[in-house]
C-alpha cells in the first residue's frame, strides 16, 4: 500500500483562533482506494480540519497535498475543482428545485443562448441515481424527499465529478438500515475506483465494518493512526479521550421515597402508546431506546408541549392535567431539553438571567426585577452545581457545553421541582464535564428528587439509572432494575426482539 | 478581557462615535468652506434638532421594543396619521366645542386610545393567528391608511386651537414640548426594557422563543403589550407634533415606519430579535437627524440627503456584520 501515491496528505496543519489552538500540527495520509476513519470527541477538531480541507478556513501553518501536489484551498469551489468532495451531515439542498438541478447546481449543462439542456441534465442524473438504486428520479422535487433520500442526493452530487477524495461526515445519522446498506455499497464502489475516502463517524460498528485505517484527533492534535483490523474499541476510546471514562454500572441502593410521578396508559397519536411507568423520589429512572422510539415525545408530553390522546398522569397520587409548560412547571415537572441551544438556553442572555428565567415574574421589587435576589439565586446554583463562568454577567452562549447544561439544570432546580426530566444530559459535552453531570444527577436523586434521564448512550443509562425503561417503536417493551439489566437484554428490548426468543 | 471591553465599547458605542464624527465634520466643513454663517454645534441648533427628531424618534423607541421582541410593525405611519386625524377632528365635535379648552386633554386621550386600539388589533392578530408580524402589519399599514382616506378623502383635517399650540410650544429650559416628550419616552421605555420583568421576557422571547416557552413564559401577552405600546407611542408622537401644527394631510406619516426601522438598526438592534437597546436607538435617531441638518448646513441638496443616509446605513451594517462574524467564528471553536 505504501507505494501508492496518496490521494490526500495533510502535513502539520495548524489553525488557531483567538485563545484556542483548534488544530495543532495535524498530519495524516489517505491512500487511494482506502476508507480512512477520522475519529475524535466533539470539539477535538474534526470539523475545523474538514473546514480547512474544504477551503472554508485557511490553515495558519501546514500543507495540503492532493495526489502529492501541494494545494492551497482558498474556497469551497476550489476544493471541488481539485476533486475533494464533501457529504455533509447537515444538508445543503435547495428544497424547491428538482433532484437533477440540485446535483448539477452551478454547472447545469447548457444549450445555445444560455438555455438549460434539460434532457442531458435529466439523463445524466438518472444514470447516477440508477447506480444508487434510489426510489426517486431526476425530476423529483427535493422538498418532497425524506431526509434520508435527501442525503442520497448529496451523495449523488459527489459522484458527478472525478473525485480524488470524498469526505463523509456522519453519513448514516439519518439513514435506515436498508439505506445504510446502499450507502455502504456506494462507498465500496468509490473505493474500488481508487478514490480516497475519509469517513467521520461516532458509530464503532460502522467504523469496524467499513474502514481500513483509523486516525484519531484529541484536543486539536493528531494522536495516531491505527489499522482497523488490528485494533479494538477500547484502544480507540483510550486514544480519543486520553483516559477511560468512568461508566461503571450503578449498583448503589438509594433510599427511595414515595411515588412522585405515575403515568398510566399515556398515548400520543402514533408517537407512543400506552406508556405506563412510575418514578419515586430519590431514584433515577432511565429511558433507553433508539432515536424515534418515543422517549423524547413522552418527556415533551409530560412537560405539556404535546397533547396526549389518552392516558392519565398522577403527581404524588393526585391526577393532573398538563396542557402547557406553565402548568407542568406549576405542578413541579421540569424538563432539561434535548437540544440545549435551541430549546434550553437564551444564548444571548447572561447566566443569571438564564437561571432566573422561569421565575423572574415572581422576583419583583416594585415595578422592577429584583436583581439582587437574582444574583443571590445565581450564586447559590453556581456553588451547588460548580458552574464555571467568569461572573453572572457572562453571556450563556460563550460558555462550554458542560457549563451551559449546568445553567439549564440550575434553572430548573431553582424552581424546586418534584420531577426533573433530563433529555440527553451529556450531548455535545466533553468527557470531563460528562462525569460531573453524571455525578450531579446521582446526587440530585440522593437529595430526594425524582429524576428521569433519557439517553441514547447505553453506558450512560447503565451508569446513572436505578431502573431502566426500554422503548421500541413507541412502546415500552421492558422495565429493568439496575441489578438485573444486561447490555444484551437491553439491546434486545430496544430492537423489538422479545427477551425469551434470544 | 481588556480586548473584550474595547470591542464591546466599539460595538455599543459606535453610534456615538459616529455622532461625534458628524458634529466635527459639519462644524469644520461649514466654516471651512464658509458655506454657513452660523456655527453648527450651536446650542439652539441642537435643541431644535432634538425637537425635530421627536416625531420619528418616539416611534423608533417603540419599534426598538417590537424588534427586540422579534417582531416588526410597518403600520406605525398610518397609526400616526389616523391618531392625528382623530385628535384634530374630535376638537370640532359639538360636545367638544362646547367644552372650550377643556376638550384638549380629551382630544389627546381619544388620539392615544386610537393608537392603543390599532396596536391592540395588530397584537391580537399576531398572537391569535400566528401569522408573521411583517405580513400582519403590512396589511394593517394599507388598511389603516385606507381608514385615513375614508375619514376625510384627500382633504387635510385641521383644527387650530391656540391654547393647544401654546402647550405644544411651551419651553422648559430651552426644551420644547415634543423634545421633552421624546426624552421622557426614552427614559421610561429604557427603564421598561432594562429593569422590568416584561422587558426581560421580551428579550428572552426575541432571542430564543422556544426556550422562553419552555421556561413557562407566555409569549402572546408580551407580543400584545408591545404592539399596544408602539400603537400608543405612534399616537403620542402624533399628539406631540400636531398639537402645534393643527393640520394633518392624509399622506402624513408615510415612510415613517422605514425611518424608524433605519434609526433602530443604526442603533445596533438586531433584525432577528433578542438584542438591541433603547439608548442605541436614541443615538440612531439623533445621528439621522444630524445628517439631515448637517447636509443642509453645508448647502447640500435636500435630494442628496436620502442617498447619503441610505449609503451610510449599508456601510454601518456591513461593518457590524464584519465585527459580529468574526465573533461568531471564534465562538464556534
Amino acid at each position: 500500500m505504501t507505494e501508492l501515491t496518496p490521494a490526500l496528505r495533510l502535513e502539520g496543519i495548524v489553525k488557531t483562533f483567538p485563545g484556542v489552538r483548534a488544530l495543532d500540527g495535524v498530519s495524516f495520509t489517505v491512500l487511494p482506494g482506502e476508507v480512512h476513519a477520522l475519529m475524535g470527541e466533539n470539539g477535538a477538531g474534526k470539523s475545523t480540519l474538514m473546514k480547512v480541507l474544504g477551503g472554508i478556513y485557511q490553515p495558519d501553518e501546514g500543507k495540503i497535498f492532493i495526489a502529492e501536489r501541494e494545494t492551497v484551498m482558498i474556497s469551497p469551489l476550489e476544493a471541488k475543482a481539485k476533486g475533494v468532495m464533501f457529504i455533509h451531515q447537515e444538508l445543503s439542498l435547495a428544497q424547491e428545485l428538482s433532484v437533477a438541478e440540485n446535483i448539477y447546481l452551478g454547472e447545469l449543462p447548457r444549450k445555445s443562448f444560455g438555455r438549460v439542456d434539460w434532457k442531458t441534465l435529466f439523463d445524466r442524473t438518472d444514470a447516477i441515481l440508477d447506480k444508487l438504486k434510489v426510489g426517486f428520479n431526476a425530476r423529483t422535487r427535493v422538498g418532497d424527499l425524506s431526509i434520508a433520500n435527501q442525503q442520497m442526493v448529496e451523495i449523488a452530487r459527489a459522484l458527478t465529478v472525478d473525485a480524488k477524495a470524498v469526505i463523509f461526515d456522519e453519513p448514516t445519522a439519518s439513514l435506515t438500515d436498508a439505506e445504510k446498506v446502499v450507502l455502504f455499497d456506494v462507498i465500496a464502489d468509490l473505493k474500488a475506483q481508487g478514490v480516497g475516502i475519509i469517513y467521520i463517524s461516532h458509530r464503532m460498528e460502522e467504523i469496524f465494518r467499513m474502514t481500513d485505517r483509523i486516525s484519531v484527533l484529541r484536543d486539536g492534535s493528531y494522536r495516531g493512526t491505527l489499522e482497523t483490523a488490528k485494533t479494538n474499541e477500547d484502544e480507540i476510546t483510550q486514544m480519543m479521550i486520553g483516559r477511560s471514562l468512568d461508566l461503571t454500572r450503578n449498583f448503589e441502593h438509594v433510599q427511595t421515597g414515595d411515588v412522585a410521578l405515575r403515568v398510566e396508559d399515556l398515548s400520543c397519536g402514533h408517537l407512543f402508546q400506552n406508556a405506563t411507568f412510575e418514578v419515586r423520589q430519590g431514584e433515577v429512572l432511565g429511558f433507553y431506546g433508539l432515536v424515534g422510539a418515543g422517549r423524547t415525545e413522552i418527556a415533551e408530553t409530560l412537560f405539556g408541549l404535546r397533547k396526549p390522546t389518552s392516558g392519565r398522569i398522577f403527581l404524588k397520587g393526585k391526577e393532573v392535567r398538563i396542557s402547557s409548560p406553565i402548568e407542568a412547571i406549576s405542578n413541579g415537572i421540569s424538563l432539561v431539553p434535548e437540544d440545549r441551544k435551541a430549546q434550553g438556553l437564551v444564548l444571548g442572555m447572561n447566566c443569571r438571567d438564564n437561571i432566573t428565567l422561569p421565575q423572574v415574574s415572581d422576583l419583583r421589587a416594585g415595578p422592577f426585577v429584583a436583581e439582587g435576589a437574582e444574583v443571590a439565586i445565581y450564586d447559590q446554583y453556581r456553588d451547588r452545581l460548580a458552574i464555571k463562568a467568569p461572573s453572572w454577567r457572562a453571556i450563556a452562549g460563550n460558555l462550554s457545553g458542560g457549563n451551559q447544561q449546568k445553567i439549564v439544570i440550575g434553572k430548573w432546580l431553582s424552581m424546586q421541582p418534584e420531577v426533573l426530566i433530563v433529555d440527553e444530559p451529556t450531548r455535545g459535552i466533553d468527557v470531563g464535564s460528562k462525569s460531573e453531570i453524571h455525578n450531579l444527577l446521582r446526587e440530585l436523586a440522593k437529595q430526594g428528587y425524582a429524576v428521569i434521564v433519557i439517553s441514547s448512550e447505553m453506558p450512560e443509562v447503565l451508569h446513572v439509572s436505578d431502573r431502566i425503561v426500554a422503548m421500541y417503536h413507541g412502546e415500552i417493551t421492558r422495565e429493568f432494575t439496575a441489578e438485573e439489566v444486561t447490555e444484551d437484554s437491553l439491546i434486545q428490548a430496544i430492537s423489538g426482539i422479545s427477551g425469551d426468543a434470544a | 478581557m481588556n480586548n473584550d471591553t474595547l470591542k464591546n465599547l466599539l460595538k455599543n458605542g459606535a453610534i456615538w462615535g459616529f455622532i461625534v464624527l458628524e458634529l466635527v465634520f459639519f462644524e469644520v466643513a461649514g466654516s471651512w468652506w464658509s458655506l454657513s454663517d452660523n456655527a453648527f454645534m450651536d446650542l439652539d441648533n441642537m435643541l431644535l434638532l432634538l425637537k425635530q427628531s421627536a416625531p420619528i424618534g418616539i416611534i423608533a423607541i417603540g419599534m426598538t421594543v417590537i424588534m427586540i421582541n422579534g417582531n416588526i410593525d410597518l403600520s406605525v405611519g398610518a397609526i400616526f396619521a389616523l391618531s392625528a386625524i382623530v385628535m384634530l377632528d374630535s376638537m370640532s365635535w359639538p360636545f367638544m366645542e362646547a367644552m372650550g379648552d377643556g376638550a384638549i386633554p380629551l382630544a389627546w386621550l381619544f388620539a392615544l386610545l386610537t393608537g392603543c386600539l390599532l396596536g391592540f388589533v395588530n397584537g391580537m392578530v399576531v398572537w391569535k393567528t400566528g401569522v408573521d408580524a411583517f405580513i400582519v402589519t403590512l396589511g394593517a399599514m394599507l388598511g389603516y391608511r385606507g381608514l385615513v382616506f375614508m375619514y376625510n378623502g384627500e382633504n387635510p383635517t385641521f383644527h387650530l386651537n391656540w391654547t393647544m399650540v401654546d402647550i405644544a410650544e411651551a419651553n422648559v429650559l430651552g426644551f420644547e414640548t415634543p423634545a421633552l416628550v421624546f426624552l421622557a419616552v426614552v427614559l421610561v421605555v429604557w427603564l421598561l426594557m432594562t429593569r422590568s420583568i416584561h422587558g426581560r421576557n421580551a428579550y428572552a422571547i426575541g432571542d430564543n422563543r422556544e426556550a422562553a416557552v419552555n421556561a413557562g413564559i407566555r409569549v402572546g401577552p408580551h407580543f400584545l403589550i408591545n404592539f399596544v405600546l408602539i400603537g400608543f407611542l405612534s399616537a403620542l408622537s402624533a399628539v406631540a407634533f400636531y398639537s402645534g401644527s393643527g393640520s394633518v394631510n392624509p399622506n402624513d406619516g408615510m415612510l415613517f415606519e422605514l425611518w424608524a426601522i433605519t434609526a433602530v438598526v443604526l442603533g445596533g438592534t438586531k433584525l432577528t430579535g433578542g438584542r438591541g437597546s433603547i439608548i442605541g436607538t436614541f443615538g440612531g435617531v439623533i445621528a439621522i437627524q444630524l445628517l439631515r441638518k448637517g447636509l443642509g448646513h453645508i448647502g447640500a441638496n435636500s435630494e442628496t440627503v436620502n442617498l447619503v443616509i441610505g449609503s451610510i446605513l449599508i456601510i454601518v451594517l456591513l461593518l457590524d456584520r464584519q465585527l459580529n462574524r468574526k465573533g461568531a467564528e471564534e465562538l464556534k471553536v
